[in-house]
């Protein structure tokens, strides 16, 4: 603490200037958030009183007992959130690497064309429509299959970032492999795999949080209400107040405590939707930034 | 097997073309098979769909069922009202979002490289990169308890001043000015975060040696950081003017939707054509808007990438 003090009085204007600064800028990312978990702790009669606030008047946890009460849609929701990123995420996951593994293999003459061929899409898209379509006469609409394979399974981003990562690797462990007979299946499953692991995780931290956060596939090719991924069954519920009466009549709610926690129960179903981003921000501070400064800065 | 080890050998003379290679690396092409399959399926395979948009797609006949039209759906498009809007909003705010956002996030990662106490950049990055991993839809939310008519926060502080409380979404003229905040309040902190790496990557003693010629930090700043880290700034917002004719459809959808009274505003292409697919019902509308927006887009890309290979060659994408 003493330390500490004496540090600071050595900073000027200009030092305390730009910590200011950058903790204000910190804090205009942060209270927006706090008004939300604020909110969806409130008591129904104070938000209605008193408006949002940052403490509420009156506390009251009814919103998510409602959430987790276990026949509302919303566990259902997340069910499917979560079914949707554990399959598709390992699934995408497989795909990259095994791709990535052909493309860093120096044996593999056109490896250059092939990365090219990957390389050509990311540049020139057809389009919404074409997918669109393409979608339907796979018979990728209001199944399973829809919310986990268009769009998410496999992205050439992901698959170059792997790639560059697996060049980098001394070649010679491939050919010592190749010597004592080894194929390349097992030279990618025993040998490259493990010793990718730091990228594999940036890379399924992209592709799991891209599974947990979509709702465009939901939106494009899903009408089943069973099938709604959380995300965008929160998109439904900011504007069907109905979805609302609907679910705390199943959970008898509003019988039981007279005024609905519509309110309150609007930003703590947005916010369970944040809880395993919170649980897993450690790794994804440590793999997720790390990927994306690699894969932007340097291309 | 031991033949495949060295294939250099062969002096660049395809002898026996693609078909040996793939006999000779048969388990690596096997690998390779789900990716190519699926950028096969899902990217090259949807091109020949381009041509409903010269066509008037009806889901019975099909493709090639259905009748030519010539460019009626172009025209149709270009000539309604619509048009000037949803591409001046598309241009207007991916602008802004370049300007405001490359600024602010460069203004950041040079204030957290100068900072001395590395427990508050910690700190401060843990808050600023949070919201990047959020979906739009969750910031969907939070927008609605600072705006909300009723409750939001910011009309409590309109009426705390003694202001009228506004009704934020009807009113288009906030709504440029909304969408740039939050584009920052979601992206700067990540993008901060991205250019501090390349400022790390700056020689320690450059700034040494400055030191000790007795220049200050805003003249080390203005003279050796930013002069560095414009190759990574210039590569990084061409990549993103490449890119100026798509909107972020997530993003707009999620915080504004289809509130009617925004669309001045707020409609971006994106939202129009998904809105012409799925609520009128029209493919082969949206797929002329659609085709109409990736060929200036294409364009931006190979004329951005030009640029950059004339200026950086090291960044360019090809």
């Amino acid at each position: 603490m003493v330390a500490q003090k004496s540090k600071l009085n050595r900073l000027n204007a200009g030092d305390y200037a730009m910590y200011i600064f950058v903790g204000l800028f910190a804090l205009f990312c942060m209270i927006p958030m706090l008004l939300a978990i604020s909110v969806s702790f409130s008591d129904e009669a104070s938000i209605s009183r008193y408006g949002y606030r940052f403490i509420p008047s009156a506390w009251s946890t009814e919103a998510y007992s409602l959430i987790f009460n276990g026949s509302s849609s919303v566990m259902q929701g997340m069910l499917i959130s979560i079914l949707t990123t554990f399959v598709g995420t390992l699934g995408a996951l497989v795909i990259t690497a095994s791709a990535a593994y052909t493309l860093s293999n120096r044996n593999v003459r056109y490896r250059n064309q092939l990365s090219f061929y990957f390389f050509i899409p990311m540049t020139f898209g057809a389009g919404l429509v074409p997918w669109y379509l393409m979608c339907n006469a796979l018979g990728l609409r209001n199944n399973f299959g829809a919310l986990i394979i268009p769009s998410l399974l496999f992205s050439p981003f992901n698959l170059f970032l792997v790639r560059n990562y697996m060049s980098g690797l001394p070649n010679e462990l491939r050919e010592a492999a190749c010597i004592d007979g080894a194929t390349d299946i097992t030279i990618f499953v025993k040998i490259y795999l493990p010793l990718c692991k730091p990228v594999l995780a940036t890379v399924a931290l992209f592709y799991g949080l891209a599974y947990w956060n979509d709702w465009w596939n939901a939106i494009m090719l899903v009408e089943d209400k069973k099938l709604y991924p959380l995300q965008y069954l929160l998109l439904q519920l900011k504007s069907q107040i109905q979805m609302i009466k609907d679910m705390q009549r199943m959970t008898g709610g509003a019988a039981a405590g007279g005024r609905a926690p519509s309110e309150s129960l609007k930003m703590a179903t947005s916010l369970i939707t944040i809880g395993p981003i919170v649980l897993l921000y450690p790794l994804l501070q440590k793999y997720f930034v790390k990927g994306l400064v690699v894969g932007s800065v340097k291309g | 097997m031991v033949n495949s080890i060295k294939p250099q050998q062969m002096n660049g003379k395809y002898k026996w073309g693609i078909f040996s290679d793939i006999a000779r690396n048969r388990f690596s092409y096997l690998l390779l098979l789900p990716a190519v399959a699926y950028v096969f399926i899902f990217s090259y395979c949807t091109y020949p769909y381009m041509i409903i948009a010269f066509k008037n797609f009806n889901y019975q006949l099909g493709v090639w069922g259905s009748e030519w039209c010539g460019t009626a759906n172009f025209d149709f498009f270009l000539h309604s009202t619509n048009a000037m809007r949803v591409i001046r909003n598309t241009l207007v705010l991916n602008l802004l979002f370049i300007l405001v956002g490359t600024a602010m996030s460069l203004f950041l990662a040079i204030l957290l490289n100068e900072l001395r106490s590395k427990t508050f950049v910690k700190t401060t990055q843990t808050f600023m990169l949070f919201p990047h991993y959020l979906s739009w839809v969750v910031v969907g939310y939070i927008l609605l308890a600072i705006f909300s008519n009723k409750n939001g926060l910011a009309n409590q502080i309109v009426t705390l001043f003694g202001g009228k409380s506004i009704s934020w979404y009807t009113k288009p003229q906030y709504w440029t000015t909304i969408l740039v905040m939050m584009k920052l309040w979601k992206d700067a902190g990540m993008n901060a975060v991205i250019y501090l790496a390349a400022i790390t990557g700056i020689d320690e003693s450059i700034y040494e040696s400055a030191t000790i010629d007795g220049a200050n930090r805003f003249q080390r700043i203005i003279r050796i950081t930013v002069p560095l880290i414009m190759p990574t700034v210039c590569i990084m917002t061409l990549l993103a003017v490449g890119k100026i004719m798509f909107g972020d459809f997530g993003m707009i959808y999620a915080l504004v939707g289809d509130q009617g009274m925004l669309y001045e505003t707020t409609d971006i292409i994106d939202t129009y054509v998904y809105r012409v697919l799925r609520q009128t019902g029209n493919p082969s509308q949206a797929m002329a808007i659609g085709l109409f927006q990736s060929l200036i887009g294409l364009i931006m890309v190979l004329g951005s990438n030009r640029i950059v290979k004339r200026t950086f060659s090291e960044g360019a994408l090809f």
